[in-house]
Protein backbone atom coordinates (compact mmCIF):
# COMPACT_ATOMS: atom_id res chain seq x y z
CA UNK A 1 0.00 0.00 0.00
CA UNK A 2 1.48 3.27 -0.99
CA UNK A 3 2.14 6.31 1.60
CA UNK A 4 -1.01 8.35 0.52
CA UNK A 5 -3.28 4.93 0.13
CA UNK A 6 -1.94 4.63 4.16
CA UNK A 7 -3.53 8.24 4.66
CA UNK A 8 -6.69 7.90 3.12
CA UNK A 9 -7.18 4.36 4.83
CA UNK A 10 -6.41 5.78 8.32
CA UNK A 11 -8.77 8.93 7.26
CA UNK A 12 -11.53 6.42 6.59
CA UNK A 13 -11.05 4.94 9.67
CA UNK A 14 -11.80 7.70 11.36
CA UNK A 15 -14.37 9.61 9.53
CA UNK A 16 -16.24 5.96 10.29
CA UNK A 17 -15.50 6.28 13.47
CA UNK A 18 -17.31 9.63 13.94
CA UNK A 19 -20.09 8.72 12.05
CA UNK A 20 -20.56 5.63 13.98
CA UNK A 21 -20.07 7.08 17.20
CA UNK A 22 -22.15 9.41 19.08
CA UNK A 23 -19.70 12.30 18.75
CA UNK A 24 -20.05 12.70 15.52
CA UNK A 25 -23.41 13.14 15.46
CA UNK A 26 -23.49 15.55 18.96
CA UNK A 27 -20.59 17.99 17.22
CA UNK A 28 -22.79 18.34 14.06
CA UNK A 29 -25.90 18.47 15.54
CA UNK A 30 -24.71 21.01 18.02
CA UNK A 31 -22.93 23.23 15.24
CA UNK A 32 -25.80 23.27 12.84
CA UNK A 33 -28.48 24.24 15.82
CA UNK A 34 -25.97 26.82 17.26
CA UNK A 35 -25.41 28.29 13.11
CA UNK A 36 -29.44 28.74 12.96
CA UNK A 37 -29.70 29.77 16.51
CA UNK A 38 -26.97 32.84 15.56
CA UNK A 39 -28.18 33.23 11.84
CA UNK A 40 -31.87 33.80 13.02
CA UNK A 41 -31.04 36.20 16.11
CA UNK A 42 -27.84 38.56 14.56
CA UNK A 43 -27.64 37.65 11.27
CA UNK A 44 -30.90 38.04 9.50
CA UNK A 45 -32.52 39.65 12.51
CA UNK A 46 -31.72 43.79 13.60
CA UNK A 47 -33.88 45.18 10.78
CA UNK A 48 -33.38 45.67 6.87
CA UNK A 49 -30.12 44.94 5.89
CA UNK A 50 -28.60 44.17 2.51
CA UNK A 51 -27.95 40.73 2.00
CA UNK A 52 -23.98 41.03 1.66
CA UNK A 53 -24.26 42.48 5.26
CA UNK A 54 -26.35 39.26 6.15
CA UNK A 55 -23.73 36.75 4.37
CA UNK A 56 -21.19 38.30 5.96
CA UNK A 57 -22.58 38.19 9.73
CA UNK A 58 -23.69 34.76 9.04
CA UNK A 59 -19.97 34.05 8.02
CA UNK A 60 -18.68 36.17 10.94
CA UNK A 61 -20.56 33.99 13.51
CA UNK A 62 -19.76 30.25 11.54
CA UNK A 63 -16.28 31.01 11.99
CA UNK A 64 -16.52 30.67 15.40
CA UNK A 65 -18.93 27.81 15.17
CA UNK A 66 -16.05 26.06 12.80
CA UNK A 67 -13.25 26.70 15.37
CA UNK A 68 -14.94 25.73 18.72
CA UNK A 69 -16.33 22.53 16.13
CA UNK A 70 -12.45 22.18 15.14
CA UNK A 71 -11.41 21.85 18.64
CA UNK A 72 -14.17 19.00 19.81
CA UNK A 73 -13.62 16.63 16.42
CA UNK A 74 -9.45 16.87 16.95
CA UNK A 75 -9.32 16.72 20.60
CA UNK A 76 -10.27 12.87 20.30
CA UNK A 77 -7.98 12.33 17.19
CA UNK A 78 -4.85 10.99 19.14
CA UNK A 79 -5.33 11.32 22.78
CA UNK A 80 -7.89 9.04 22.50
CA UNK A 81 -5.92 6.06 20.68
CA UNK A 82 -3.38 6.74 23.94
CA UNK A 83 -6.42 6.43 26.30
CA UNK A 84 -7.43 3.31 24.82
CA UNK A 85 -3.52 1.69 23.77
CA UNK A 86 -4.78 1.45 20.15
CA UNK A 87 -2.20 4.10 19.02
CA UNK A 88 0.33 0.82 19.70
CA UNK A 89 -1.18 -0.76 16.80
CA UNK A 90 0.14 2.41 14.22
CA UNK A 91 3.44 2.04 16.47
CA UNK A 92 4.02 -1.45 15.64
CA UNK A 93 2.54 -1.17 11.82
CA UNK A 94 4.40 -0.17 8.77
CA UNK A 95 3.06 3.62 8.99
CA UNK A 96 5.01 6.74 9.45
CA UNK A 97 3.63 9.34 11.80
CA UNK A 98 3.54 11.69 8.68
CA UNK A 99 0.85 9.27 7.19
CA UNK A 100 -0.93 8.64 10.51
CA UNK A 101 -1.31 12.46 11.28
CA UNK A 102 -2.36 13.77 7.72
CA UNK A 103 -4.97 10.54 7.54
CA UNK A 104 -6.17 11.86 11.26
CA UNK A 105 -6.67 15.35 10.19
CA UNK A 106 -8.10 14.56 6.51
CA UNK A 107 -11.18 12.72 8.53
CA UNK A 108 -11.60 15.99 10.55
CA UNK A 109 -11.30 18.18 7.84
CA UNK A 110 -14.04 15.48 5.83
CA UNK A 111 -16.02 15.66 8.72
CA UNK A 112 -15.86 19.22 8.81
CA UNK A 113 -16.80 20.01 5.31
CA UNK A 114 -19.92 17.69 6.10
CA UNK A 115 -20.92 20.18 8.51
CA UNK A 116 -20.47 23.07 6.78
CA UNK A 117 -22.32 21.53 3.53
CA UNK A 118 -25.19 20.83 5.68
CA UNK A 119 -25.31 24.68 6.98
CA UNK A 120 -25.82 26.13 3.58
CA UNK A 121 -29.65 26.09 3.73
CA UNK A 122 -28.81 28.86 6.17
CA UNK A 123 -27.13 31.11 3.28
CA UNK A 124 -29.86 29.79 0.92
CA UNK A 125 -32.75 31.62 2.83
CA UNK A 126 -31.06 34.91 1.78
CA UNK A 127 -32.29 33.60 -1.59
CA UNK A 128 -35.85 34.01 -0.48
CA UNK A 129 -35.52 37.96 0.04
CA UNK A 130 -32.45 38.90 -1.44
CA UNK A 131 -29.99 38.49 -3.95
CA UNK A 132 -26.37 36.59 -2.96
CA UNK A 133 -23.31 36.32 -5.35
CA UNK A 134 -22.18 32.24 -5.47
CA UNK A 135 -18.66 33.94 -5.21
CA UNK A 136 -19.08 35.65 -1.89
CA UNK A 137 -20.87 31.87 -1.15
CA UNK A 138 -17.93 30.69 -1.95
CA UNK A 139 -15.35 32.63 -0.70
CA UNK A 140 -17.21 32.66 2.27
CA UNK A 141 -17.34 28.71 2.60
CA UNK A 142 -13.70 28.90 1.88
CA UNK A 143 -12.69 30.55 4.58
CA UNK A 144 -15.02 28.50 6.93
CA UNK A 145 -12.93 25.68 5.53
CA UNK A 146 -9.81 27.27 6.57
CA UNK A 147 -10.24 28.55 9.33
CA UNK A 148 -11.85 25.42 11.10
CA UNK A 149 -9.06 23.29 9.41
CA UNK A 150 -6.22 25.15 10.97
CA UNK A 151 -8.20 24.86 14.49
CA UNK A 152 -8.25 20.93 13.85
CA UNK A 153 -4.72 21.22 13.08
CA UNK A 154 -4.23 23.21 16.07
CA UNK A 155 -5.89 20.84 18.26
CA UNK A 156 -4.68 17.61 16.66
CA UNK A 157 -1.06 18.50 18.23
CA UNK A 158 -2.45 19.19 21.29
CA UNK A 159 -4.54 15.98 21.04
CA UNK A 160 -0.61 14.52 20.53
CA UNK A 161 1.10 16.22 23.36
CA UNK A 162 -1.76 15.62 25.52
CA UNK A 163 -2.55 12.32 27.67
CA UNK A 164 -6.52 12.61 27.25
CA UNK A 165 -8.92 14.30 25.71
CA UNK A 166 -9.97 16.95 27.81
CA UNK A 167 -6.00 17.80 28.43
CA UNK A 168 -6.24 18.23 24.68
CA UNK A 169 -9.37 19.61 24.29
CA UNK A 170 -8.30 22.73 27.05
CA UNK A 171 -4.52 22.69 25.06
CA UNK A 172 -6.30 23.23 21.89
CA UNK A 173 -8.41 25.45 22.69
CA UNK A 174 -5.63 27.62 24.66
CA UNK A 175 -4.13 27.28 21.33
CA UNK A 176 -6.52 28.31 19.33
CA UNK A 177 -7.86 31.11 21.62
CA UNK A 178 -4.03 32.67 22.15
CA UNK A 179 -3.75 33.32 18.26
CA UNK A 180 -7.20 34.57 18.12
CA UNK A 181 -6.22 37.73 19.98
CA UNK A 182 -3.33 38.18 18.75
CA UNK A 183 -4.75 41.08 16.80
CA UNK A 184 -5.95 42.62 20.29
CA UNK A 185 -2.20 42.04 21.39
CA UNK A 186 -1.72 44.09 18.21
CA UNK A 187 -3.15 47.18 18.69
CA UNK A 188 -1.51 47.72 21.98
CA UNK A 189 1.97 47.32 21.12
CA UNK A 190 4.81 49.02 19.37
CA UNK A 191 6.28 47.97 15.26
CA UNK A 192 7.90 45.61 14.40
CA UNK A 193 5.41 43.64 16.70
CA UNK A 194 2.38 45.20 16.03
CA UNK A 195 2.89 43.71 12.35
CA UNK A 196 3.80 40.54 13.31
CA UNK A 197 0.90 39.96 15.83
CA UNK A 198 -1.33 41.33 13.35
CA UNK A 199 -0.53 38.76 10.61
CA UNK A 200 -0.16 35.49 12.96
CA UNK A 201 -3.58 36.39 14.38
CA UNK A 202 -6.00 33.88 13.28
CA UNK A 203 -9.07 35.37 12.83
CA UNK A 204 -8.85 39.06 11.89
CA UNK A 205 -7.23 40.55 9.56
CA UNK A 206 -6.92 37.16 7.54
CA UNK A 207 -10.54 36.49 7.91
CA UNK A 208 -12.61 39.14 6.52
CA UNK A 209 -11.60 39.99 3.12
CA UNK A 210 -13.16 36.03 2.70
CA UNK A 211 -16.01 37.03 4.41
CA UNK A 212 -16.92 40.11 2.06
CA UNK A 213 -16.47 37.82 -0.56
CA UNK A 214 -12.49 38.79 -1.43
CA UNK A 215 -10.17 36.09 -1.58
CA UNK A 216 -6.74 36.98 -1.26
CA UNK A 217 -3.96 34.60 -2.11
CA UNK A 218 -1.50 35.85 1.01
CA UNK A 219 -4.54 35.12 3.31
CA UNK A 220 -4.52 31.29 1.95
CA UNK A 221 -1.28 30.88 2.21
CA UNK A 222 -1.45 31.79 5.60
CA UNK A 223 -4.06 29.59 6.95
CA UNK A 224 -1.98 26.87 4.73
CA UNK A 225 0.92 27.63 6.90
CA UNK A 226 -0.78 27.52 10.07
CA UNK A 227 -2.45 23.76 9.08
CA UNK A 228 1.18 22.61 7.58
CA UNK A 229 2.87 24.05 10.57
CA UNK A 230 1.53 22.41 13.23
CA UNK A 231 0.49 19.04 11.36
CA UNK A 232 4.04 18.85 11.45
CA UNK A 233 4.54 19.63 14.90
CA UNK A 234 2.14 16.59 15.54
CA UNK A 235 4.49 14.86 13.39
CA UNK A 236 7.79 15.30 15.48
CA UNK A 237 5.90 15.16 19.12
CA UNK A 238 4.78 11.61 17.84
CA UNK A 239 8.73 10.72 16.43
CA UNK A 240 9.71 11.65 19.99
CA UNK A 241 7.56 9.52 22.20
CA UNK A 242 10.17 6.89 21.01
CA UNK A 243 12.48 8.41 23.33
CA UNK A 244 10.24 8.97 25.85
CA UNK A 245 8.14 6.18 26.40
CA UNK B 1 16.28 -14.04 14.46
CA UNK B 2 16.08 -11.26 18.14
CA UNK B 3 19.34 -10.44 19.77
CA UNK B 4 19.50 -7.75 22.24
CA UNK B 5 22.86 -6.66 23.43
CA UNK B 6 23.11 -4.77 27.23
CA UNK B 7 19.70 -2.96 27.25
CA UNK B 8 18.90 -0.39 29.22
CA UNK B 9 15.57 1.61 29.57
CA UNK B 10 15.66 4.74 32.12
CA UNK B 11 12.23 6.13 33.10
CA UNK B 12 12.32 9.42 34.63
CA UNK B 13 15.07 8.71 36.70
CA UNK B 14 14.10 4.75 37.19
CA UNK B 15 16.06 1.86 35.45
CA UNK B 16 13.09 -0.40 34.06
CA UNK B 17 15.89 -2.46 32.95
CA UNK B 18 19.31 -3.07 33.36
CA UNK B 19 21.83 -4.85 30.94
CA UNK B 20 19.91 -7.37 29.25
CA UNK B 21 21.23 -9.13 26.84
CA UNK B 22 19.67 -12.86 25.27
CA UNK B 23 19.51 -14.29 21.45
CA UNK B 24 16.66 -15.64 20.53
CA UNK B 25 16.84 -18.11 17.20
CA UNK B 26 14.01 -18.05 14.54
CA UNK B 27 10.92 -20.41 14.99
CA UNK B 28 12.04 -20.69 18.96
CA UNK B 29 9.28 -19.74 21.53
CA UNK B 30 10.92 -17.98 24.11
CA UNK B 31 8.77 -16.53 27.56
CA UNK B 32 9.93 -13.72 29.46
CA UNK B 33 8.54 -14.57 33.04
CA UNK B 34 8.38 -11.96 35.70
CA UNK B 35 6.48 -10.42 38.74
CA UNK B 36 4.65 -7.61 37.68
CA UNK B 37 7.22 -4.94 37.04
CA UNK B 38 9.96 -6.91 36.56
CA UNK B 39 10.93 -5.21 33.18
CA UNK B 40 9.12 -7.37 30.51
CA UNK B 41 7.03 -5.30 28.58
CA UNK B 42 9.22 -3.08 28.74
CA UNK B 43 11.61 -5.10 26.63
CA UNK B 44 9.31 -6.29 24.03
CA UNK B 45 8.25 -2.61 23.58
CA UNK B 46 12.07 -2.05 22.80
CA UNK B 47 11.80 -5.02 20.44
CA UNK B 48 8.56 -4.08 19.13
CA UNK B 49 10.72 -0.31 17.85
CA UNK B 50 8.15 1.96 19.63
CA UNK B 51 10.74 2.05 22.36
CA UNK B 52 14.23 3.20 22.32
CA UNK B 53 16.75 2.19 24.78
CA UNK B 54 18.65 4.16 26.72
CA UNK B 55 21.73 2.16 25.92
CA UNK B 56 22.35 -0.81 24.43
CA UNK B 57 21.63 -2.31 20.81
CA UNK B 58 18.44 -4.76 19.50
CA UNK B 59 18.65 -6.37 16.19
CA UNK B 60 15.00 -8.11 14.90
CA UNK B 61 15.83 -10.17 12.01
CA UNK B 62 18.98 -8.11 11.51
CA UNK B 63 17.41 -4.89 11.75
CA UNK B 64 17.93 -2.62 14.61
CA UNK B 65 15.63 -0.77 16.55
CA UNK B 66 16.96 2.12 16.39
CA UNK B 67 17.97 2.93 13.09
CA UNK B 68 15.58 1.13 11.14
CA UNK B 69 12.02 0.67 13.11
CA UNK B 70 10.50 0.97 10.17
CA UNK B 71 11.91 -2.33 8.66
CA UNK B 72 10.95 -3.97 12.11
CA UNK B 73 7.34 -2.75 11.55
CA UNK B 74 6.68 -4.51 8.77
CA UNK B 75 8.13 -8.53 10.52
CA UNK B 76 6.44 -7.98 13.97
CA UNK B 77 3.04 -8.75 14.86
CA UNK B 78 2.82 -7.06 17.81
CA UNK B 79 -0.64 -7.69 20.99
CA UNK B 80 0.25 -5.21 23.53
CA UNK B 81 -1.19 -6.45 27.38
CA UNK B 82 -4.74 -4.56 26.03
CA UNK B 83 -5.76 -5.40 22.59
CA UNK B 84 -5.33 -2.59 20.12
CA UNK B 85 -9.17 -2.38 19.41
CA UNK B 86 -11.75 -0.14 18.36
CA UNK B 87 -14.58 -0.97 20.21
CA UNK B 88 -17.19 0.83 17.06
CA UNK B 89 -15.52 -1.85 14.55
CA UNK B 90 -17.09 -4.99 13.60
CA UNK B 91 -14.78 -7.65 14.03
CA UNK B 92 -14.07 -8.76 10.69
CA UNK B 93 -14.23 -5.14 9.35
CA UNK B 94 -11.14 -4.79 11.71
CA UNK B 95 -8.89 -7.07 10.81
CA UNK B 96 -9.10 -6.47 7.34
CA UNK B 97 -8.16 -2.39 7.89
CA UNK B 98 -5.07 -3.95 9.92
CA UNK B 99 -4.36 -6.33 6.89
CA UNK B 100 -4.34 -3.23 4.99
CA UNK B 101 -2.19 -1.37 7.50
CA UNK B 102 0.23 -3.86 7.62
CA UNK B 103 0.54 -4.29 3.91
CA UNK B 104 -1.18 -7.21 2.90
CA UNK B 105 -1.66 -7.13 -0.54
CA UNK B 106 -5.38 -5.78 -1.52
CA UNK B 107 -6.47 -9.24 -3.41
CA UNK B 108 -4.65 -11.26 -0.38
CA UNK B 109 -6.82 -9.26 2.37
CA UNK B 110 -9.79 -11.33 2.26
CA UNK B 111 -7.89 -14.65 2.60
CA UNK B 112 -5.50 -13.96 5.11
CA UNK B 113 -8.63 -12.23 7.19
CA UNK B 114 -10.42 -15.64 7.15
CA UNK B 115 -7.88 -17.36 8.03
CA UNK B 116 -6.43 -15.99 11.26
CA UNK B 117 -10.23 -15.49 12.14
CA UNK B 118 -10.25 -19.63 11.83
CA UNK B 119 -7.19 -19.80 13.60
CA UNK B 120 -7.93 -18.37 16.28
CA UNK B 121 -12.09 -19.43 16.25
CA UNK B 122 -13.06 -15.80 16.00
CA UNK B 123 -15.39 -16.75 13.03
CA UNK B 124 -18.86 -16.79 15.07
CA UNK B 125 -18.42 -13.37 16.03
CA UNK B 126 -16.97 -12.19 13.11
CA UNK B 127 -20.22 -9.83 12.46
CA UNK B 128 -20.13 -8.71 15.96
CA UNK B 129 -18.84 -5.17 17.26
CA UNK B 130 -15.62 -5.76 19.34
CA UNK B 131 -16.83 -3.21 22.29
CA UNK B 132 -19.35 -5.89 22.37
CA UNK B 133 -16.81 -9.04 22.79
CA UNK B 134 -16.09 -10.69 25.92
CA UNK B 135 -12.86 -10.54 27.35
CA UNK B 136 -11.65 -13.93 25.58
CA UNK B 137 -12.73 -13.14 22.19
CA UNK B 138 -11.28 -9.49 22.61
CA UNK B 139 -7.66 -11.40 23.45
CA UNK B 140 -8.03 -13.12 20.75
CA UNK B 141 -8.89 -10.88 18.10
CA UNK B 142 -5.72 -8.94 19.34
CA UNK B 143 -3.84 -11.75 18.99
CA UNK B 144 -5.30 -12.15 15.09
CA UNK B 145 -4.38 -8.70 14.29
CA UNK B 146 -1.20 -9.76 15.31
CA UNK B 147 -1.12 -12.50 12.84
CA UNK B 148 -3.17 -11.14 10.02
CA UNK B 149 -0.30 -10.20 7.72
CA UNK B 150 1.90 -13.87 8.59
CA UNK B 151 4.42 -11.70 10.23
CA UNK B 152 8.22 -13.54 10.79
CA UNK B 153 8.02 -12.54 14.85
CA UNK B 154 5.31 -12.19 17.07
CA UNK B 155 5.31 -10.49 20.58
CA UNK B 156 2.94 -11.20 22.99
CA UNK B 157 2.84 -8.99 25.79
CA UNK B 158 0.84 -11.33 28.84
CA UNK B 159 -1.35 -13.40 26.40
CA UNK B 160 -3.49 -15.20 29.06
CA UNK B 161 -4.06 -12.52 30.77
CA UNK B 162 -7.15 -12.51 32.22
CA UNK B 163 -8.51 -15.69 30.67
CA UNK B 164 -10.35 -18.43 31.62
CA UNK B 165 -9.09 -21.73 32.63
CA UNK B 166 -10.68 -23.27 29.27
CA UNK B 167 -9.53 -19.94 27.07
CA UNK B 168 -6.09 -20.42 28.60
CA UNK B 169 -5.55 -24.00 27.01
CA UNK B 170 -7.39 -22.36 24.26
CA UNK B 171 -4.64 -19.71 23.98
CA UNK B 172 -1.90 -22.44 24.98
CA UNK B 173 -2.69 -24.49 22.03
CA UNK B 174 -2.60 -21.40 19.63
CA UNK B 175 0.83 -20.14 20.09
CA UNK B 176 1.94 -23.76 20.27
CA UNK B 177 0.88 -23.83 16.76
CA UNK B 178 2.97 -20.99 15.85
CA UNK B 179 6.13 -22.78 16.42
CA UNK B 180 8.49 -23.48 13.89
CA UNK B 181 6.86 -20.73 11.38
CA UNK B 182 7.03 -17.85 13.25
CA UNK B 183 9.52 -16.83 16.09
CA UNK B 184 7.66 -15.86 18.77
CA UNK B 185 8.07 -13.58 22.45
CA UNK B 186 5.63 -13.75 24.94
CA UNK B 187 5.59 -12.77 28.77
CA UNK B 188 3.26 -13.75 31.70
CA UNK B 189 4.52 -13.47 35.31
CA UNK B 190 2.39 -17.30 35.36
CA UNK B 191 5.19 -19.93 35.35
CA UNK B 192 2.70 -23.20 34.66
CA UNK B 193 1.93 -20.86 31.42
CA UNK B 194 5.34 -20.46 30.28
CA UNK B 195 6.67 -24.16 30.98
CA UNK B 196 4.33 -25.51 29.17
CA UNK B 197 4.36 -23.27 26.14
CA UNK B 198 8.07 -21.87 25.63
CA UNK B 199 10.98 -23.44 24.34
CA UNK B 200 13.22 -21.08 26.52
CA UNK B 201 12.43 -19.39 29.28
CA UNK B 202 14.09 -15.47 30.05
CA UNK B 203 13.56 -14.82 34.13
CA UNK B 204 13.35 -11.31 34.58
CA UNK B 205 13.44 -9.50 37.72
CA UNK B 206 13.76 -6.22 38.91
CA UNK B 207 15.05 -4.97 35.26
CA UNK B 208 17.23 -7.70 35.29
CA UNK B 209 18.10 -10.95 32.90
CA UNK B 210 18.90 -13.34 36.53
CA UNK B 211 18.31 -16.39 34.27
CA UNK B 212 17.55 -18.26 30.47
CA UNK B 213 17.64 -21.54 29.60
CA UNK B 214 14.99 -24.75 28.70
CA UNK B 215 12.76 -25.81 31.23
CA UNK B 216 14.99 -29.14 32.02
CA UNK B 217 17.88 -26.33 31.96
CA UNK B 218 16.88 -24.36 34.63
CA UNK B 219 15.55 -27.40 36.66
CA UNK B 220 18.69 -28.75 36.54
CA UNK B 221 20.53 -25.84 38.25
CA UNK B 222 17.78 -26.07 40.74
CA UNK B 223 18.11 -29.92 41.64
CA UNK B 224 21.47 -28.82 43.08
CA UNK B 225 19.62 -27.91 46.44
CA UNK B 226 16.91 -29.93 47.58
CA UNK B 227 14.67 -29.87 50.72
CA UNK B 228 14.05 -32.87 52.64
CA UNK B 229 10.94 -32.51 55.17
CA UNK B 230 11.40 -34.54 58.59
CA UNK B 231 8.55 -34.83 60.92
CA UNK B 232 9.73 -36.03 64.42
CA UNK B 233 7.27 -36.67 67.20
CA UNK B 234 8.85 -33.79 69.30
CA UNK B 235 11.71 -31.80 69.32
CA UNK B 236 14.66 -32.99 71.41
CA UNK B 237 17.52 -30.96 72.86
CA UNK B 238 20.39 -31.21 69.89
CA UNK B 239 18.60 -32.62 67.79
CA UNK B 240 18.59 -28.64 65.10
CA UNK B 241 22.28 -28.99 66.14
CA UNK B 242 22.97 -32.68 65.24
CA UNK B 243 21.20 -32.32 61.64
CA UNK B 244 22.81 -28.93 60.69
CA UNK B 245 26.41 -30.47 61.64
CA UNK B 246 25.78 -33.39 58.88
CA UNK B 247 27.88 -32.91 55.61
CA UNK B 248 25.69 -31.68 52.99
CA UNK B 249 23.43 -29.63 55.19
CA UNK B 250 22.77 -26.17 54.46
CA UNK B 251 20.07 -25.19 56.81
CA UNK B 252 17.70 -26.07 59.18
CA UNK B 253 14.11 -24.57 59.72
CA UNK B 254 11.72 -25.77 62.29
CA UNK B 255 7.68 -25.22 61.88
CA UNK B 256 4.09 -26.81 63.27
CA UNK B 257 2.62 -29.49 60.91
CA UNK B 258 -0.91 -30.88 62.29
CA UNK B 259 0.33 -30.50 65.82
CA UNK B 260 4.26 -32.38 65.18
CA UNK B 261 6.84 -30.45 64.55
CA UNK B 262 8.36 -30.87 61.04
CA UNK B 263 12.41 -29.73 59.99
CA UNK B 264 12.77 -28.56 56.65
CA UNK B 265 16.18 -29.31 56.02
CA UNK B 266 18.04 -27.76 52.78
CA UNK B 267 20.42 -29.89 51.80
CA UNK B 268 23.04 -29.93 48.73
CA UNK B 269 22.87 -33.67 48.45
CA UNK B 270 21.11 -36.58 49.00
CA UNK B 271 21.49 -37.02 52.94
CA UNK B 272 18.39 -38.95 54.10
CA UNK B 273 19.78 -41.65 54.96
CA UNK B 274 22.03 -39.73 57.63
CA UNK B 275 19.35 -37.40 58.87
CA UNK B 276 16.99 -40.21 59.48
CA UNK B 277 20.07 -41.72 61.74
CA UNK B 278 20.45 -38.18 63.59
CA UNK B 279 16.79 -38.31 64.54
CA UNK B 280 16.17 -41.98 65.55
CA UNK B 281 19.46 -41.37 67.60
CA UNK B 282 18.40 -38.01 69.37
CA UNK B 283 14.94 -39.76 70.45
CA UNK B 284 13.02 -37.41 68.41
CA UNK B 285 10.70 -40.16 67.02
CA UNK B 286 10.71 -40.41 63.37
CA UNK B 287 7.39 -39.92 61.92
CA UNK B 288 8.29 -39.36 58.24
CA UNK B 289 10.77 -38.29 56.02
CA UNK B 290 10.33 -37.08 52.37
CA UNK B 291 12.46 -35.18 49.77
CA UNK B 292 10.89 -32.40 47.77
CA UNK B 293 12.54 -30.54 44.41
CA UNK B 294 11.53 -27.28 44.49
CA UNK B 295 12.02 -27.07 40.85
CA UNK B 296 11.49 -24.11 38.18
CA UNK B 297 9.16 -22.66 40.78
CA UNK B 298 11.58 -23.15 43.57
CA UNK B 299 14.52 -21.46 41.34
CA UNK B 300 12.36 -18.52 40.38
CA UNK B 301 11.61 -17.34 44.05
CA UNK B 302 15.52 -18.64 44.62
CA UNK B 303 16.65 -16.03 41.98
CA UNK B 304 13.80 -13.40 43.20
CA UNK B 305 14.77 -13.68 46.62
CA UNK B 306 18.56 -13.69 45.93
CA UNK B 307 18.33 -11.02 43.87
CA UNK B 308 16.22 -9.21 46.30
CA UNK B 309 19.19 -9.36 48.97
CA UNK B 310 21.45 -8.25 46.86
CA UNK B 311 20.11 -5.41 46.17
CA UNK B 312 19.26 -5.25 49.88
CA UNK B 313 22.87 -5.62 50.93
CA UNK B 314 24.10 -2.90 48.05
CA UNK B 315 26.02 -5.44 46.83
CA UNK B 316 26.91 -5.60 42.61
Amino acid sequence: MTGINKVFLVAGRELGAFFSTWMGYVICAAALFIDGLLFNAFAIGGGAKFSADVLGDFFYFASGISMVAGVLLAMRLVAEEKQNGTIVLFFTSPISERQLVYGKFLSAALFALVIHALSLYLPALIFINGRVSIGHLASGYLVLMLIGCATISISLFASTISPNQLVAAVTGALLTVTLLVLWMVADIVEPPFKELFGYLSIHNRHFTPFSQGIVNTRDIVYYLSVIVFFLECSVRALEGRRWKG
Amino acid sequence: MIEAVGLSKVYAGHKAISNVSFHIKQGEIVGLLGLNGAGKSTILKILGSFLLPSAGTARVAGFSVDQQPEEIRKLIGYLPDTPPLYDEMGVESYLRYVAKLKNVPSGQVSGRVDQVMRQTDTVRVARMRLGELSHGFRQRVGIAQALVHDPKVIILDEPINGLDPVQIVEMRDLVTSLKGRHTVVLSSHILSEITRTCDRILIVDRGQLVAEGSEAELAGRMAQSMHLHCDVEALTPGLIEAVRSLDGVLDVKTSDVVGKPRLTVTTSADVRSKVAQAVVSSGAGLIGLSRTEAGLEGLFMKLIRQDGGREAGGKP
